[in-house]
């Protein structure tokens, strides 16, 4: 696997760590945050951020792996 | 004639003209009839895959879920950043495989990576049988939207025969093009329904989101955590659900097949970026389900907790702008399940199944004239057999999720065979069959279907490593 792919791959793993692994230590109400239960506004948070991490993935992808050297099936 | 049904109707028939004239002067082969001749640019590519992912589940499931289950509901936020994120490594590769060897659908991968018709022929039976209650669902949850929000002026069966109708003619005529185009119209309309409906209806009966869960997390507070009302949906539930449903997003025929449509693999990754952006609508929905949940207790079916709300709260004709936001919420999912089911049925069983010999020609009519026989089997089915298909939508999307390890690894890992596949594959279908039907799901507090796409996974790649090395496919 090319060097860049592997580096966006380390970042693709956020969401999953926000998302589902660290869903049994967010399931609380407290402390309500912008109105929201800490849980929602937590689901919430990553769901908007993971554009953000998709886009520094998709940057450090297209630095690190030169055009033109794709390999071929 | 009531302000609703004027607005109702004349959606529909809108939606239809602009379908059917998306298509006029192209010259329709295979290729620009399921793929869209691979041209479109990143902001019809995002409305196109946000227009077959936001169906009437949308409008009606989340808010039902938030109404009677509570935070089971949050999945749905969840799965699809999940399925987005996925996406950006996995549909690139998927594009530049199908612009190489001119794949159309879902099989034609599976046939062209793993050089098996007989698994190509399965992939397509197993995509038929989820496509076609899924279709039913989204014509059943149209019949009722329309229903309710023109006060009973246009009946369910009524509404279903015309607006389906009028799909099928636009999948006949203009492909995957047709959808594309409505798509514009349907997520326009959705939005503005949704965020008028999800920031009005909190603050005019609570003064604000806040306010809104401010009383909630007073009076019901266990709502709002996980498992909500729904015992048996525990966290372990939701990870091993976001888990199968964020894998098997992509893997539904109709989805998987419209991401050769991009006009290159940059427009797909750039896109897979930007799609986390159309769940925070989905947050609305939610809303109003919560908000359902304090004024109208006690509905006897959640589904309805939006309509219902909605009805009480506003005047009639905004209530038909609803109900026709909603009808061209189930058109446009409803036209590509049915573009696709028929290409499955053309290209992949009777062309790869029974006669390789067929010409392109001879698929692409026959392709036609399936759009007719789905067609006509969803409406049976809607309107005469409303329950016959109950079982086969409970385990869609578990059936489908079990391309996951049979995709991902033909494109990822170079030692994956097809004997491997076609176990894994069998062996999750089977699982998912016995666990689900034998009452079994949850299973150990997990999603039924998640077990068996471990077991599916675990299967494929042991096998894989136990037969002959070297491929000659």
């Amino acid at each position: 696997m090319r060097k860049g792919t592997r580096l966006a791959l380390i970042f693709a793993t956020i969401p999953f760590l926000t998302l589902v692994f660290a869903l049994p230590f967010v399931n609380r109400i407290e402390p309500v945050i912008l109105g929201l239960p800490f849980v929602l506004f937590w689901i919430l948070l990553w769901v908007v951020l993971t554009p953000a991490v998709l886009w520094a993935a998709y940057k450090i992808e297209k630095k690190h792996n030169p055009p033109g050297d794709e390999d071929r099936r | 004639m009531n302000a609703a049904l004027l607005i109702i109707l004349a959606t529909i028939v809108c939606s239809a003209v602009v379908g059917i004239y998306a298509g006029r002067r192209v010259k329709m082969n295979l290729e620009n009839w399921t793929v869209g001749g691979r041209r479109f640019g990143i902001l019809i590519i995002w409305l196109l895959m946000a227009g077959e992912i936001y169906t009437t589940f949308t409008f009606l499931g989340a808010s039902g879920w938030a109404y009677s289950k509570g935070a089971p509901t949050y999945y749905i936020l969840i799965y699809g950043t999940l399925a987005y994120t996925l996406s950006f490594f996995i549909l690139p590769e998927l594009w530049k495989l199908g612009k190489r060897h001119g794949l159309h659908t879902q099989p034609d991968f599976f046939i062209r990576i793993y050089g098996s018709r007989f698994l190509g022929v399965l992939v397509a039976v197993v995509g038929i049988l989820s496509i076609i209650p899924y279709l039913q669902l989204q014509l059943a949850g149209l019949g009722m939207i329309v229903e309710v929000s023109s006060n009973g002026a246009i009946p369910s069966r009524l509404a279903i025969l015309l607006s389906f109708g009028l799909t099928c003619a636009f999948v006949y005529t203009s492909g995957i093009r047709g959808s594309a185009w409505v798509s514009v119209i349907k997520d326009v309309m959705m939005i503005v329904a949704v965020v008028v409906v999800g920031l009005g209806v909190p603050r005019i009966y609570f003064g604000g989101i806040s306010n809104m869960f401010r009383s909630l997390i007073s009076q019901r507070p266990d709502h709002l955590v996980f498992p909500g009302a729904a015992p048996t949906m525990d966290t372990l539930w939701v990870m091993s659900t976001v888990l199968l449903t964020g894998m098997g997003f992509y893997m539904w025929p109709h989805v998987f097949g419209s991401a050769f449509s991009a006009k290159s693999d940059k427009i797909i990754k750039r896109n897979a970026i930007i799609m986390p952006f159309y769940q925070i609508p989905i947050l609305l929905v939610l809303m109003v389900g919560f908000s359902a949940f304090l004024v109208l207790p006690g509905l006897k079916n959640g589904d309805l907790a939006f309509l219902e709300l909605v009805h009480k709260t506003y005047p009639s004709w905004f209530l038909g702008f609803i109900g026709a936001a909603g009808a061209v919420t189930a058109m446009v999912p409803a036209s590509i399940l049915v573009l696709f089911a028929s290409t499955l049925l053309a290209k992949n069983v009777y062309q790869a199944g029974f006669n390789p010999g067929a010409s392109e020609a001879t698929v692409m009519r026959l392709s036609r004239a399936m759009v007719l026989v789905i067609t006509t089997t969803a409406l049976v089915f809607a309107l005469l057999l409303p329950n016959a298909l109950v079982n086969l939508l409970l385990i869609g999307y578990d059936g489908v999720s079990q391309f996951f390890p049979g995709v991902v690894l033909g494109l990822f890992w170079k030692r994956v065979r097809r004997e491997g596949v076609l176990c894994g594959l069998l062996a999750g279908l089977a699982i998912v069959v016995v666990l689900v039907f034998g009452r079994h799901d949850p299973f150990l507090g997990m999603n039924a279907g998640f077990v068996a796409l471990v077991v599916n996974g675990a299967v494929t790649v042991g096998i894989s490593l136990f037969t002959r090395p070297g491929r000659h496919y």
